[in-house]
C-alpha cells in the first residue's frame, strides 16, 4: 500500500520557489557541546525527489546534524537553508515532516493513534483552527500507509515498539511533507512494515517530488531505493551513489566497524 | 469582592438546600471541572506538582494582599501568574532542571508568604485561602470563580490539540512550527488561574491534588487523551459533589473530604481495573508497561533480519 496523499500533489508547489532549489542545505557547518566537537565543516545538501541516508558510527554527529539542519540547533559556524531560508526564519514548517530519534511521547496518559498523527496535520494549515473532513481523511491516509488502519482507536501505550515507530512516522507524513526527515525510524519495526514504509516513502518520493533524509542503522529494506549515502564521523567522509561507496569505501579509509550493517544491505 | 446571587437559593434538595451550600456547589462544580482540565495537560507534561509551587506563590500573594489591604485573590492572582511565567522560562532555558525549578518557587513563595504575614497583626483571614473554606464562598467569589473557570475553559478547549502535541513532544512540535512557546505560556497562566479560583474551594494546600488525583483515575479508565480529559472532569465534578455531601453530613472540612474523596476514587478504580497490569506505577518507577522508545521488538533485532537485502 503506497502513500497517497488525497490531493494533487502538484498544485501546492505552484506559487512558491522555496522547492527549485536544495530542500535542505549546510554549508561548512561546525556545531559542538561546549568544548566537545561534533560537527566539523560538514556540507550536505538533498534536493527534491532525492532519497538520501546519512550513516556513521554511534556518536558521529548524525542526529546533532538532522537537528541543526531542522532548526533545533544553532551551528557554531557555517550555513543552514531550508528551503532556501534560514531556519529561524522558516514558516512553512509543514514542509518538514520530521521523525526523532526517540520520541518523546511517554505513556502517562493514553492517546489514541488517531490523536497522535491529527497532530501531525495541525502544522497545515493553522494549528488552532478546526479539523475539516479533508483534514481528518489525510489523516486516516497516513494512518492507513503505516498499516494501523485497525489499531487507530488504540491507545499507544498499548502497542508494540514497532507500532508505536509507525504511529510517529505516520505523524509525520500528516502534513504531507516536501522533506521527510527521518532519525533511525526503521529500529524495531518488523519485516512487513519495514516493507510498508518503504513503499511509503517511495511513493511520497515519486508521486510529490519529496526529498526524504534518513538516518539508519539498518539500510536493507530501503537500499535499492538510495540516491545517494553520507557517510559522517564528526565530518563528511563519503557523499555519493551507494555503488561507488562500495567500490571506494575501503580507500576512503572508512572502516566496516564504523559501518555495521549497511554495507551488507547495499551489496 | 460583594456581589449578589439573585437567584439563590434554588429549590434544590437537602443537603444544598440552603444558599451557601448553593454558592459551595457552584463554586466546587466549575473549579472541579476545569482543575483536573488542566491537570491532563499538566499529568503529560511531566509536572504534576507545578500547581503546588504555584500554589505556594498564591499563598504569597495573598499575604502580600492582607497586609496591603488589597482583596487577596486579585494579588494571589497578579504573583501566581508572574510565578507560573517565571517557573516556565527556567524550564524552558534549561535554567534549573523542572523538579530543580519548582523547589526554588515552592520555598521562596512560602517563605515570602510567612514573612509578609510577619507584618500582620492579625493573619487568621489567611486560613481560609490555605485550606479552603468553599462553605464560606461569597456571592462576589462565586462570580469570580465562574468568570475565571470560564477564561480558562475557554483558552484550553480552544487550542487543545496543539496543546496536546506540545505537551507530548515539545521537540517535535518545535519542528512542526507550533507556537511551543505560546502555548507552554497559555498553560503556565491558565494553570496559575486555576490555583487561584481553587483556593477557595479546597485550598492552597491541596489544589494540586484537585488538578491530577483525577486525571490518575482517568488514565486507567480512558483509551484517549480526549477520555481521559473527559473522565478526568467528571471524576472532579464528581469528588466536590460528593465531599460536599460529606462534609455537610458529617461537618468535615470540605477542602479535605474532596480531596480524599478524589484519593479514594482514585484507589477503587485501580483496584477495579487491575491498575498495575495498565501502567498504573509507571510514573512511581514501579513496574508497569515500560514507556516508548526507540524498542527493538516484534522478532527485529538491530542485526536480525536485515541482512538480506
Amino acid at each position: 500500500m503506497g502513500y497517497d496523499l488525497g490531493i494533487d500533489s502538484h498544485s501546492r508547489d505552484d506559487a512558491g520557489t522555496v522547492d527549485d532549489g536544495p530542500l535542505a542545505e549546510a554549508e561548512h557547518v561546525s556545531f559542538s557541546y561546549g568544548a566537545n566537537p561534533v560537527l566539523e565543516d560538514v556540507s550536505l545538501a538533498v534536493s527534491r525527489g532525492e532519497f538520501v541516508a546519512l550513516v556513521g558510527p554511534n556518536g558521529s554527529g548524525k542526529s546533532t546534524l538532522l537537528k541543526v539542519l531542522l532548526g533545533v540547533l544553532r551551528p557554531s559556524a557555517g550555513r543552514v537553508r531550508v528551503f532556501g531560508q534560514v531556519p529561524d526564519r522558516f514558516t512553512e514548517r509543514w514542509r518538514l515532516g520530521y521523525v526523532p530519534q526517540r520520541p518523546e511521547l511517554t505513556s502517562e496518559i493514553p492517546a489514541t493513534v488517531e490523536e497522535v498523527v491529527a497532530a501531525g496535520r495541525l502544522a497545515r494549515g493553522g494549528w488552532w483552527r478546526r479539523m475539516r473532513p479533508a483534514d481528518r481523511q489525510i489523516i486516516r491516509h497516513a494512518i492507513d500507509s503505516v498499516a494501523l488502519g485497525d489499531m487507530r482507536s488504540r491507545p499507544l501505550n498499548e502497542l508494540s515498539g514497532g507500532q508505536q515507530q509507525r504511529t510517529f512516522i505516520a505523524r509525520a507524513f500528516a502534513s504531507e511533507p516536501r522533506l521527510l526527515v527521518l532519525d533511525e525510524p526503521i529500529a524495531g519495526i518488523d519485516r512487513e512494515s519495514q516493507d510498508r514504509f518503504r513503499d511509503s516513502l517511495t511513493h511520497l518520493k515519486a508521486e510529490h517530488g519529496a526529498g526524504v533524509l534518513l538516518v539508519s542503522h539498518e539500510l536493507s529494506a530501503v537500499a535499492r531505493d538510495l540516491d545517494r549515502v553520507v557517510v559522517l564521523k564528526r565530518r563528511v567522509l563519503f557523499d555519493g551513489p551507494p555503488a561507488e561507496l562500495m567500490a571506494t569505501g575501503v580507500s576512503l579509509g572508512i572502516h566496516r566497524e564504523d559501518l555495521p550493517l549497511w554495507l551488507e544491505g547495499l551489496g | 469582592m460583594t456581589g449578589h446571587l439573585a437567584i439563590l437559593p434554588l429549590p434544590l434538595p437537602y443537603p444544598f438546600e440552603l444558599s451557601f451550600m448553593q454558592r459551595a456547589l457552584v463554586a466546587g462544580l466549575v473549579v472541579g471541572a476545569f482543575a483536573p482540565m488542566i491537570g491532563t495537560f499538566l499529568v503529560q507534561k511531566r509536572m504534576s506538582l507545578i500547581g503546588d509551587g504555584i500554589g505556594h506563590l498564591a499563598f504569597a500573594g495573598v499575604a502580600f494582599g492582607a497586609v496591603a489591604g488589597v482583596y487577596p485573590l486579585w494579588t494571589a492572582l497578579a504573583v501566581s501568574v508572574a510565578g507560573a511565567l517565571g517557573l516556565e522560562r527556567l524550564r524552558a532555558k534549561r535554567r534549573a532542571s523542572g523538579d530543580l525549578a519548582l523547589a526554588l518557587f515552592f520555598y521562596s513563595g512560602i517563605a515570602l508568604g510567612i514573612v509578609l504575614l510577619s507584618r500582620q497583626l492579625s493573619p487568621t483571614n489567611v486560613l481560609v485561602y490555605l485550606f479552603g473554606q468553599i462553605l464560606t464562598v461569597t456571592d462576589g467569589e462565586v462570580v469570580t470563580v465562574l468568570a475565571l473557570g470560564a477564561i480558562v475553559a475557554a483558552a484550553i478547549l480552544g487550542v487543545r490539540r496543539a496543546l496536546f502535541a506540545v505537551v507530548a513532544d515539545e521537540e517535535w512540535a518545535t519542528v512542526a512550527g507550533l507556537p511551543v512557546g505560546l502555548l507552554n505560556n497559555l498553560l503556565a497562566v491558565t494553570t496559575a488561574v486555576a490555583v487561584v479560583a481553587s483556593m477557595r474551594v479546597v485550598g492552597i494546600l491541596l489544589v494540586a491534588g484537585l488538578m491530577v488525583l483525577p486525571v490518575a483515575s482517568a488514565q486507567l479508565l480512558a483509551r484517549s487523551f480526549r477520555g481521559t480529559m473527559g473522565w478526568a472532569m467528571a471524576i472532579g465534578v464528581g469528588s466536590v459533589v460528593v465531599g460536599l455531601v460529606a462534609s455537610r453530613l458529617w461537618n468535615l472540612a470540605s477542602g479535605g473530604t474532596i480531596v480524599l474523596v478524589a484519593a479514594a476514587t482514585f484507589a477503587v478504580v485501580a483496584v477495579v481495573t487491575g491498575g498495575r497490569s495498565r501502567g498504573l506505577f509507571r510514573g512511581l518507577g514501579l513496574g508497569g508497561v515500560p514507556p516508548a522508545g526507540p524498542v527493538r521488538t516484534e522478532g527485529s533485532s538491530i542485526l536480525g533480519d536485515s541482512h538480506s537485502g
